[in-house]
């Protein structure tokens, strides 16, 4: 059983349709990366993904012990969030999910916001303001708080967006060490096709052709070789 | 100096002063715990249109003759908190043209009605003193005074039980709403929140300054703090202080308790503002 299952998904606003019939899968422990065009709905999937937007047909469904709300998201930096005072400790304990009502959080939740921070390597920023951080430890600080939320499955959109080429090395080896070491699935959205292929196990392309196999696949098709093309005149 | 003491002792034998003290601390205090959740969410606005509309239906209630206005202004301005923060996330009318329609539109309607169907003889008196709060804070009743202690208590209350969830959906909605928040219901109770405490603040310092006492102080209080809950507990003091201040000072000096309360206000924030620059250069 797989832990998330699309079928012959159409997704669109009011009656139009930006992706139809689509239909993959995800495994436990896979490295899934989706790409595709700006405009082609990749961020309207990973909301339906997350049961934030109705699908128009189709469904997703959830499988293998894995529950909607068990995915841990790591959204877009909002404008509102660059200049936000609060400090590192209180982002990443707000990602702690509560199963019965409480005002406060409990020793558990606390202690795992800790391990999250040391994973992240943050945990010596925790009293620091998130406004005064850099692009990537403020990126840090958002996974880390993703990992509260899940054991079972991270989804990314564009965790590298804005980061300099070394933090975006940086930022894929921690999310490669997450899937690799604490077999956490992984589901991206990147537009680095380099990367996706040199990290993911299964490559989803969506736009006016859709794609979906192992990583090994997608860099031998027809997609990659127009970004072939561009490496060998660039190179 | 001893003249002045002298001057506020005599004051404080009189229960509608201490009456007003009680309400301007209590309400400043709720304001500002909000504030900083409005700011953060750039939702300043909501709070100056949302007095408007409370100037708009109480004029409505002046005119109907209504003897507890209170029934008038609470659900209308309620309601509109709700239209206002539902209407930013998919209206046709984008969410800052709705909050000028709004405000505008109820502002107008509220004097056109006053105008041509007051009973009383000064009109324009009446006006001014319901946009800048010039005395009403020290006509309230009895009654006024415990529902205002009331829905204070209750508003602090609420904040504090709910303090970790208004945290999660002020820094990022869709981050809450994956993790199964039910981000809608809580910007429904923000909404109501925020529209009882307008209409709370409007005897204060009138419909006009209310979203001083909103923005001020959490303004300040980002300028020093550098967690949620530093800056959170800094502006309700800060707020709580600034309104004391004020309230003495226009008691002494005779200015009118709206607009030295606001002037107040924006000494904090320029002192908090130059405390801030000095510590952000010593860090770097």
């Amino acid at each position: 059983m797989a832990q998330i299952t699309c079928k012959h998904l159409t997704l669109g606003y009011e009656s139009k349709e930006i992706l139809s019939d689509l239909s993959f899968n995800v495994e436990k422990g896979n490295y899934l990366c989706i790409v595709g065009e700006n405009g082609s709905g990749k961020t309207t999937l990973v909301k339906a993904l997350l049961g934030l937007h109705r699908p128009m047909s189709g469904e997703i469904s959830t499988g293998d012990e894995l529950k909607f709300n068990e995915i841990g998201y790591l959204p877009q930096q909002t404008m509102v969030q660059k200049d936000f005072p609060a400090s590192v400790e209180e982002i990443v304990l707000s990602g702690c999910r509560s199963s019965k009502f409480s005002p406060f959080y409990s020793k558990q939740q606390k202690k795992l916001a800790a391990e999250n921070m040391v994973k992240m390597n943050i945990h010596s920023l925790r009293k620091r303001c998130y406004r005064e951080l850099s692009g990537g430890q403020q990126q840090r600080v958002l996974l880390a708080r993703a990992l509260c939320a899940t054991k079972k499955l991270l989804l990314l959109d564009e965790p590298v967006s804005g980061l300099d080429p070394l933090v975006t090395d940086e930022m894929y080896k921690l999310i490669d060490e997450l899937n690799k070491n604490d077999k956490i699935t992984i589901v991206m959205i990147s537009h680095d096709i380099p990367a996706a292929i040199k990290y993911a196990s299964h490559i989803l392309h969506i736009g006016n052709k859709i794609f979906f196999g192992t990583a090994q696949e997608y860099a031998k098709s027809d997609f990659a070789k127009h970004f072939n093309v561009l490496r060998e005149v660039a190179g | 100096m001893a003249e002045i003491f002298e001057k506020l002792r005599s004051y404080m034998e009189y229960p509608f002063v201490r009456y007003a003290l009680i309400v301007g601390v209590l309400v400043s205090l709720c304001s500002s715990l909000l504030g900083v959740t409005l700011v953060l969410k750039r939702f300043s606005f909501i709070g100056d249109g949302l007095s408007h509309v409370a100037f708009g239906a109480m004029s409505v209630a002046a005119v109907a003759g209504l003897t507890n206005e209170m029934l008038i202004i609470m659900p209308v301005t309620i309601i509109s908190a709700i239209l206002l923060l539902r209407s930013g996330q998919n209206a046709k009318i984008k969410g800052d043209s709705a909050i000028a329609m709004l405000s505008v539109g109820s502002m107008a309607i509220g004097y056109l009605l006053m105008n041509a169907f007051s009973t009383s003889a000064n009109v324009s008196g009446d006006v001014c003193s319901t946009l800048f709060g010039s005395t009403s804070i020290l006509t309230l009743s009895r009654f006024d005074v415990t529902l205002c202690i009331a829905l204070s208590v209750a508003i602090a209350a609420i904040f504090i039980l709910f303090y970790n969830k208004i945290f999660c959906i002020t820094f990022d909605e869709s981050f809450s709403k994956a993790t199964g928040i039910k981000v809608g219901a809580y910007n429904l109770l923000l909404a109501t929140i925020i529209a009882v405490i307008i209409v709370l603040a409007m005897n204060l310092v009138g419909s006009l300054l209310v979203s001083a006492l909103i923005v001020f102080p959490s303004l300040a209080a980002m300028r020093v703090c550098k967690s949620f809950k530093t800056v959170t507990i800094c502006s309700a003091l800060l707020s709580a202080l600034c309104s004391l201040v004020g309230m003495l000072t226009a008691l002494v000096a005779g200015t009118p308790i709206g607009s030295t309360i606001v002037a107040v206000d924006i000494i904090a924030f320029f002192v908090f503002s130059a405390i801030g620059s000095v510590f952000s250069r010593k860090s770097v």
